[in-house]
């Protein structure tokens, strides 16, 4: 372990001297910021890296519109909201799940699967599914939108968010004044879209992508490979979590993908429209779309007055620098989506640092 | 953050993390407030005469009703007698209430009642009053019992928040989250429930060996339940204004429950236990306190597992594996299993 470490702060070291400067890697998954807070990894690694929290957490970049059309159906009875756990303190403008759950129609799931169990236990209710989250969940959302339409199970109401992560790491390239040089690639992600997706990042932008898993030692050995590449000056696809991604992914779950979904624009919490960003039901599925079953009413945010998750997710700021941090926006009362889900740069930086209270 | 009128209960409120201190301190104690409730002790201790006796109560709604390690009617007599034993006091006489959702079979009830028996008998302790009510179909789930309990303080304890100082060690009794991850996977149906097994039991055994062998070097007590290890560290530093520092490598988790917790991106820290407690000593006799822990059959995992120090804030650190630091915060109050 400690050869790792040492070897981390070889390549950190290397890098820094062939930029003339700190070292800035995003970790684009959730799953890896929430590692690195709980490893405390940041204060046992040198000053001269620094570890950028990226928008890969499905809950921060649900747009409030979002969240706002599905609190429409709240007080429905006829209808059961069925949604993974962390969605349910995502603030929309009036409040979230969780503060409007007394009415017992909102049903926390671990798998798309349990929305087809749901459909058979209520037949008198329709089952309206928060489908959010990235190519991980989205392949599941596919199987639960074709075994309904096969089983013609008709009570299920699919509202797609599901979003797609190089388009966003690209979007963010294209941010001015960004800060990131490189990426740490997400596993899971990545178990489903392969290596090679990230392609277009190392081939247009000349940035690192370097795929990790979840252990923290893991992630110290991408920081090494892509501090080694930085200061060689080559970037490249890499990965440190070869046992579960190939290069080419799952091709049984990409294909799902695109037999259920169109890639539409899409809109980001925080930074805005992405264009084709977002998984939206096929022609084909529109007997269980929400969208077109249930006269769904998306409005996109406007601005969070104050909030910078936006800035944050780019690299362009630390949550402690955002005015709102620790002062009107906190783990219990958050504004920005950041500080809501546990995998949130916000929140993480909130939990585990001291850095909140030195302001 | 203060309670406003028209807020209402979460389910989050009784997790036993942050929400439900508020919900005690703004609502609770402020109706109902007086010295002795006011000191938020796992018991309360009454002087009867001469005699120093703890009293205590507690709910159980568990979901599902068995699990792997135990079941309701077991849960509410260990509960109960844990508060007791923490407070340094031996338990010596139960009630027992009954809510009794309209259908449940009898068999089930048979079987949590027995179940509660051979509990209180282990621990020679009766279950001398209680309740039966018994309501409508969807206006209880099942069964919730709740258990009251009178203990005799032992001569020797001296326990209390006040007593706690800088240098004293912290002593976990074995591994943590085994009871919460079990429940958890129970319910979520996760490919761990075979393997998990709930650590519900009493740990008077423990508690009062210590007691009687350090005295008053055992300096406070506490069963980490909801909330976990998480919430009572951090109630003890919200409480005495010291810091504690904790290392990971020497808290003992089972694998299986590290393994299920990862997967559903929880903190282990924050999972509850039902047969563990946490020991602050005196450094002087940690070592000797640990002996005595790890001589107890629930015991055999004991370690030591930080300090309290004289920090310059009141917070819970946690140093990795990987030697980096960590706060550990006191937890919302319920873990809601990640997306991915």
């Amino acid at each position: 372990m400690l050869e790792r470490i040492n070897e981390a702060y070889t390549q950190i070291a290397r890098a820094q001297k062939t930029l003339g400067r700190t070292v800035n890697i995003m970790e684009v998954c959730g799953t890896h910021t929430v590692t690195i807070f709980r490893a405390g990894l940041r204060s046992a690694l040198p000053e001269g890296l620094k570890l950028l929290s990226g928008p890969g957490c499905p809950v921060c970049i649900t747009d409030q519109g979002y969240i706002d059309a599905i609190l429409a159906f709240a007080d429905r009875t006829d209808i059961i909201i069925a949604t993974y756990g962390d969605m349910i303190r995502v603030p929309g403008r009036n409040g979230s799940l969780e503060q409007k759950t007394n009415r017992g129609n909102i049903k926390i799931i671990l798998s798309a699967e349990d929305v087809l169990k749901l459909a058979k236990q209520n037949p008198d209710k329709k089952i309206l599914f928060v489908a959010v989250g990235f190519e991980t969940t989205a392949p599941a959302t596919a199987v639960l939108a074709n075994e309904a339409l096969q089983q013609g199970i008709k009570n299920i109401a699919i509202f797609s968010n599901h979003k797609l992560v190089v388009p966003a790491m690209a979007s963010l390239l294209t941010t001015k004044n960004h800060r990131i040089d490189a990426f740490i690639c997400p596993g899971h992600v990545s178990v489903i879209i392969g290596c090679d997706a990230y392609l277009p990042i190392v081939e247009q932008f000349h940035k690192p992508c370097v795929v990790a898993g979840f252990e923290p030692m893991q992630i110290i050995d991408a920081i090494s490979e892509i501090c080694r590449q930085l200061a060689e000056d080559e970037p490249q696809l890499g990965s440190v979590y070869q046992a579960a991604v190939k290069p080419g992914g799952n091709e049984t779950a990409k294909k799902i993908i695109n037999d259920t979904f169109d890639i539409s624009d899409g809109y980001w919490r925080g930074l805005g429209e992405i264009k084709k960003s977002t998984l939206k039901l096929k022609e084909k599925f529109s007997s269980l779309d929400a969208e077109k079953q249930l006269g769904v009413k998306f409005i996109p945010e406007e601005d969070l007055t104050g909030c910078c998750c936006g800035e944050v997710l780019c690299g362009l700021m630390d949550p402690p620098d955002c005015g709102l941090f620790a002062t009107s926006c906190t783990p219990d009362s958050p504004v920005g989506p950041c500080m809501v889900s546990s995998e949130g740069a916000c929140a993480a930086w909130f939990k585990y640092t001291r850095k909140k209270r030195q302001k | 953050m203060m309670m406003a009128d028209d807020d209402k209960i979460l389910l989050a409120h009784g997790g036993g993390g942050r929400l439900t201190n508020e919900l005690i301190r703004s609502v609770i104690i402020s109706a109902l407030g007086n010295y002795t409730l006011s000191k938020l002790t796992d018991s309360a201790e009454l002087k009867i005469g001469q005699t120093d006796i703890c009293f205590t109560t507690d709910s159980f709604v568990v979901k599902p009703l068995f699990f792997n390690g135990g079941d309701i009617g077991k849960l509410a007599v260990c509960g109960t007698i844990n508060d007791l034993a923490v407070g340094g006091a031996k338990p010596l006489v139960l009630s027992l209430s009954l809510i009794i959702e309209e259908g449940l079979e009898l068999e089930v009830l048979r079987k949590i009642l027995h179940s509660a028996a051979k509990a209180a008998k282990q621990e020679n302790v009766e279950i001398v009053c209680g309740d039966t009510k018994v309501v409508e179909a969807g206006a209880a789930d099942k069964i919730f019992i709740n258990t009251s309990g009178i203990g005799l303080k032992l001569p020797k304890a001296d326990v209390g928040f006040e007593k706690i100082a800088a240098g004293d060690k912290i002593i976990i009794t074995g591994t943590i989250g085994d009871h919460g991850m079990t429940i958890i996977s129970h319910r979520e149906g996760t490919k761990f429930e075979s393997d998990l097994k709930s650590d519900c039991a009493p740990v008077s055994e423990i508690c009062g060996k210590v007691i009687e062998a350090l005295g008053d070097d055992i300096k406070f007590m506490r069963d980490p339940t909801r909330g976990g290890l998480a919430a009572t560290l951090n109630e003890i530093v919200n409480q005495t204004n010291l810091g504690i520092e904790i290392e990971e490598s020497q808290i003992p988790v089972n694998p299986t429950v590290r393994a299920a917790a990862d997967m559903l991106g929880f903190d282990i820290l924050n999972i509850a236990n039902e047969g563990k407690a946490v020991i602050v000593v005196s450094p002087q006799k940690a070592q000797k306190c640990l002996e005595i822990c790890q001589s107890c059959e629930i015991g055999k995992e004991a370690a030591i597992i930080g300090q309290i120090i004289q920090g310059t804030e009141p917070l819970v650190e946690l140093i990795t594996m990987i030697k980096g630091r960590r706060i550990v915060p006191m937890p919302y109050g319920r873990e809601l299993p990640r997306i991915c």
